[in-house]
Parts: C-alpha cells; structure tokens; sequence
C-alpha cells in the first residue's frame, strides 16, 4: 500500500515535468577519472590516458560530441610519460573544438616549445 | 480491505487524487524575469574551491563535478585538471592563494571571459541525533575577468537523505546509525556534491538566482 501511494506521487510529480534536453556532451567516466586525478588514487596516469583516449574514440565514433577539456586532460597525461608532440597534438585538438581555449592553449604549447629549444 | 482501509491511508490516497487532479491543471505563474548579466562570458575558469569542510576530498570531489553542469548549460570550461596542475607549477597549491590572484594575471594565463570562485561549506556526514546523511554544501560567484564586475553568486545543498519519509522517527533513528556507516564507507559525499553542483550550475532559469545561459546553449525544440 505504501509502495502503491509513493508510486502515485512519483507519477503524479513527473506526469507535469518536462523531459529534460539531450546532453550536449558525452560525458561517459570523465568526472569519475576527474577525482582519480585529482585525489591521486587513479591505477595509473598511463591507464586512465588509455581509459580517455578509448573515451574519445568511442564518442567520435558515435557522432557525439567530446566534452570541454578532455582533450587537454589528455594532453596533460602525454605529457607526463614523455609524449610531447602528441601532448600538442591534443591540445590542438582542444583548441580546434573550442576556439573559447585558444589563449590558454597557445599559452601551454608556448611553454613546452620553449622548453623545447 | 478498502472498508478497513486506515484512515491515514485513505487521508494519503485523498490528498494524492487531489494533487493528481490539480497537479498539471494551473499553468505556474510566470517567473521572475530574470535580470540579464551585465555581460555575457563565453569561457568559465574555475578555480580549485576553498574547502570549509573537515573532508579533506571536498574540494575535489565537488571540482571533478562541476564541468558537466557548466559545459552543459552552455559554457567552455577550461580544463580544470590542467588549470590545477598549471597553478601547481607555479607554486600555487592553497585554495585561498590561488582565489587572491589578480583578475589580470588570471587572463594572462588562462584568456578566460570570467572566473568561478567556490566555497565547499560543507561535505559528509552530519552526525546529528537521527540521520547519519551526507550533506554538501557549496556556493560560488562568477566575476567577469576583464571588468572585474560580479555576473552572478549563489549557493546549493543536497543530502543523501533526500526523499526519505520524514515522519517515521522510529526507522530514521535506525536508519541514522545505518546509513551514517554507509555513508562514511562509500564515499557517498561524492554523489551528494554532484547534485549539489547539478543544483548550483545546472541550468534553472524558473529559480531565482538561476545560471544564464551560456552561448553554446541549444534549447530543446517545444513539444507538445
């Protein structure tokens, strides 16, 4: 009975919301793989760089879109095993989805060029 | 069994006709108009939040979670993890240090339109008498990095606790011991504070003090 009541109210309460949007972004473990990183407790930075980069190829593959960021936390993980051209190839290619990073992007490839030479 | 129905239950089912039958038939008054920024940035950059909370994961969690919300509503959110790692570099390791850094300098580096500051107040376990819930806690402002005017400030809570019967005290003061061992063990703060974010960032334009839309924002097409 009391399950019967709660189910009326769940009903009665979505019945008048609206269906949300799609998203605009495949968000897929990101923000997941976000907290490893950040609470330092990721398998590894080359396992969650496999983790993202199968990520994106997935999304791209499914015509969505890949959200703000990845491309550079990608970047970032290259970076750390060493793999610099392909660290500015990602950040590239965040700099080509969105030309909103542009500023912070040249500014990161300026460094690691400088570094470079 | 109708006949014996108890009375609580038939009083339950009456409100529940009455909200079934009223419920969609008022259209809601129109909203607030909501009081358009004074400018409209394209780019947020969001700074690793001050963390008021006793849990040292509350900054984190609450920054792992907040792209989605803010891309999603219309906005470029620049990497955080990058962000983070950038002012890692150049010594900037506390919360509060990294908050007082001039807009100046902030645009110099990031090229953002405008700034997310966040405070997480709080973040876990409550310990109250009757209900070990998770509850998070956060706020945030908006400043627009090359005016260095104020867009936008507000603040969220959720709880794990949420949509529990609030009534049944006998089950709530079981459940509190219960559910404050589980809360601790699962790290449930974390899916509280996305739904804390969801609540502050996520695109609410009927709330008061809901976020503008970004430009990258598509409405959805009307339905009928």
């Amino acid at each position: 009975m009391r399950c019967l009541a709660l189910a009326g109210a769940m009903l009665a309460l979505a019945g008048c919301a609206s269906k949300p949007p799609p998203p605009l972004y495949e968000w897929g473990g990101y923000q997941g793989q976000l907290y490893a990183h950040f609470r330092g407790d990721m398998a590894s930075p080359l396992a969650q760089l496999g983790a993202l980069l199968e990520q994106v190829q997935k999304t791209e593959a499914k015509g969505s879109a890949v959200p703000p960021g990845l491309h550079a936390h990608i970047a970032m993980l290259l970076l750390q095993a060493g793999q610099r051209d392909e660290a500015v190839g990602h950040l590239q290619a965040e700099k080509a989805l969105f030309p909103e990073s542009a500023h912070y992007m040249d500014w990161l490839i300026g460094r690691l060029q400088g570094a470079k030479s | 069994m109708s006949a014996a129905l108890p009375g609580m239950w038939r009083r339950a089912l009456l409100m529940l006709a009455v909200l079934l039958l009223t419920g969609c038939a008022h259209k809601p008054k129109a909203p607030p108009e909501p009081v358009p920024w004074p400018s409209q940035p394209t780019s947020l950059l969001v700074l690793p939040p001050i963390n008021e909370s006793r849990d040292v994961k509350a900054p984190w969690g609450v920054l792992a979670q907040v792209t989605a919300p803010l891309a999603e509503a219309g906005y470029y959110v620049l990497p955080v993890a990058v962000v983070e790692q950038t002012l890692r570099d150049n010594g900037m390791t506390v919360a509060a240090d990294i908050h007082a850094i001039s807009h100046a300098k902030l645009r110099e580096v990031f090229g953002a339109d405008a700034v997310v500051y966040i405070k997480v107040r709080e973040y876990g376990s409550t310990y109250t008498v009757v209900s070990g819930d998770a509850v998070v806690e956060v706020n945030a402002h908006i400043v627009d990095l090359r005016t260095g005017k104020l867009l936008w400030g507000n603040a969220a809570t959720a709880s794990s606790g949420e949509g529990r019967d609030p009534h049944n005290l006998a089950f709530m003061m079981v459940q509190a011991l219960v559910s404050q061992l589980v809360n601790v063990a699962t790290d449930a703060s974390y899916k509280v504070a996305g739904r804390a974010n969801q609540r502050l960032f996520g695109l609410n334009p009927t709330a008061v003090g809901g976020l503008q839309a970004g430009p990258r924002y598509v409405p959805p097409p009307p339905h009928h």
